[in-house]
């Protein structure tokens, strides 16, 4: 993408009929390190990869609990994510405390996508430079979205956002067609996997990955680094011999990958 | 130019016409509203009396209407503020529909929506002058609850209003029992609503009894309910009492 004259401002129509503006934020997802997203008919797992700023530091938080019911993970600018997490928990409890019921989630990114969309029709405001993956319970069971900064939102089986994720995107469209009906242990071992192809070649260790699940029967919460090892252990050796198979595979995609390019320049408010 | 008549009642002094827009009492009133759980869901009775004063004034008005596919509202108290809640409700149901996503507001939902309306209204003194009866049935569950105009609200397996707490519950709580038939659910209404006729001077004889199950709502015709108005207690009712004439 280059510069041209019809950039500068989000309410400014390009010729060819683009908000380049709005674009560009989602460039800003692209940047920000991987988070995944798989669900069943009764359970959905989010996890993502931990990325700190410097040896000294920690880590970002990605993942956020939304309420019993719904919890979400970003990519892009967190500070961005963190602000509309406030708003999703705040819309959740209001619904709780009028109506004593849990906010359906498909209601829940409606309303964040129509918040998001705002931001694209106001000329002193920008739009949130943050993508999420929500997920959540609602009468007919478990769903997974991904809203967008353009205020567009889409249901998901599985999904990955953020950078590297085309190659967790690959590997989830190996196996999505199983996830339905897919058991929870069965499903955290997939969404492990999925972030280990993100991370393409550093070894996977529970200090680099944060999971966290929800059910029907299940209230959100973080699975702790202990669960996380022992699932790596259980495939940690199986994976040393895929990876010899697979190394050949992966190169040329991710040579062609164009998200590679930003990463040395990673800028502070991306992680 | 409007006259600023000043009013003192606790909260300093208040324009004449600001007291004009609050409820301060009721004008055309309803009398208890009874509903139980029964077998297959929920059954609620009231007759269909709209009282002005001590006049019997209204003998046409349903009390107890459908709210969405699941539940059911029964008030009583000022009619006019009923409308009203039946106005807010229909907007709240529209738009849950609007949705059309497989989600929609239980009898649960509508019961805390409605409790909140109420206790935000007395909050501001100025109450919706009603006590709402609100059941229903979803997904297999039955729910039954109760909501005051000071936004007291409670569930419970037998509820009524007004007088109907004094003189009907009585007897459901001797009565009621889990998995009622329909048949012995309606004879139970029957019983209350009877005692009610006798002995609640708004009450008139003409009784309408509605029911919510899984499959829908029903509302059956008015009817009458027989009396026995020879009894000897009420031809001659001072016979025992000492002092009286």
């Amino acid at each position: 993408m280059f510069r041209n004259q019809y950039d500068t401002d989000v309410t400014t129509w390009s010729p060819t009929g683009r908000l380049f503006q709005v674009e560009y934020a989602m460039e800003a997802v692209k940047q920000g390190s991987a988070a995944i997203g798989l669900r069943s008919r009764s359970h959905v797992v989010l996890a993502c990869v931990n990325k700190a700023q410097s040896e000294l530091s920690s880590h970002q938080r990605k993942i956020f609990k939304v309420d019993d019911h719904i919890g979400v993970a970003i990519a892009g600018l967190t500070a961005d994510g963190r602000v509309l997490s406030r708003y999703m928990r705040s819309e959740s409890i209001n619904h709780f405390f009028t109506y004593e019921s849990p906010l359906p989630v498909g209601r829940l990114v409606v309303h964040l996508a129509d918040k998001a969309q705002v931001c694209t029709q106001r000329s002193w405001k920008r739009p949130y430079g943050v993508g999420l993956l929500v997920g959540g319970l609602d009468e007919s069971g478990a769903h997974l979205y991904y809203n967008c900064p353009s205020g567009n939102y889409f249901e998901y089986q599985a999904f990955a956002i953020g950078s590297r994720s085309q190659a967790a995107k690959t590997y989830l469209e190996r196996r999505f067609e199983s996830f339905g009906e897919s058991s929870r242990e069965d499903l955290i071992k997939d969404a492990i996997l999925a972030v280990r192809e993100t991370l393409q070649g550093e070894t996977l260790k529970s200090s680099l990955c944060t999971v966290s699940i929800l059910g029907v029967d299940e209230p959100f919460h973080f699975l702790d680094q202990e669960e996380i090892q022992k699932v790596i252990d259980t495939f940690e050796k199986v994976a040393e011999e895929e990876d010899e198979a697979e190394g050949e595979a992966e190169a040329a995609p991710a040579a062609a990958q164009a998200e590679q390019a930003g990463d040395q320049d990673v800028a502070p408010m991306e992680i | 130019m409007t006259f600023t008549i000043p009013i003192e009642n606790g909260n300093g002094v208040k324009d004449a016409e600001a007291d004009s827009q609050r409820t301060l009492y009721p004008y055309v009133t309803g009398t208890s509203v009874v509903a139980i759980k029964y077998k297959d869901g929920i059954l609620m009775a009231s007759d269909m009396g709209g009282s002005y004063g001590s006049t019997l004034r209204y003998k046409n008005i349903e009390r107890v209407k459908a709210i969405g596919k699941h539940s059911l509202l029964g008030a009583s108290g000022e009619i006019s503020d009923f409308q009203e809640i039946l106005r807010y409700l229909d907007e709240l149901i529209l738009n849950d529909n609007m949705w059309a996503d497989g989600n929609s507001l239980g009898p649960k939902e509508v019961h805390n929506y409605l409790t909140r309306v109420m206790y935000n209204r007395r909050n501001k003194f100025n109450p919706l002058w009603n006590t709402l009866v609100l059941g229903g049935v979803k997904n297999g569950e039955k729910y039954l609850g109760m909501v005051s105009m000071i936004g007291v609200s409670f569930e419970d397996n037998h509820v009524a209003t007004g007088f109907g707490n004094h003189l009907a519950r009585p007897i459901l709580r001797d009565e009621w029992h889990e998995d009622l038939s329909f048949e012995d659910g309606v004879k139970l209404l029957e019983k209350c609503m009877r005692v009610l006729l006798y002995r609640d001077r708004s009450a008139i004889n003409k009784l309408q009894i509605s029911k919510m199950t899984e499959e829908g709502l029903t509302v059956y015709e008015p009817y009458s309910l027989k009396t026995f108005w020879e009894f000897s207690a009420f031809t001659n009712p001072t016979v025992g009492a000492e002092g009286s004439w």
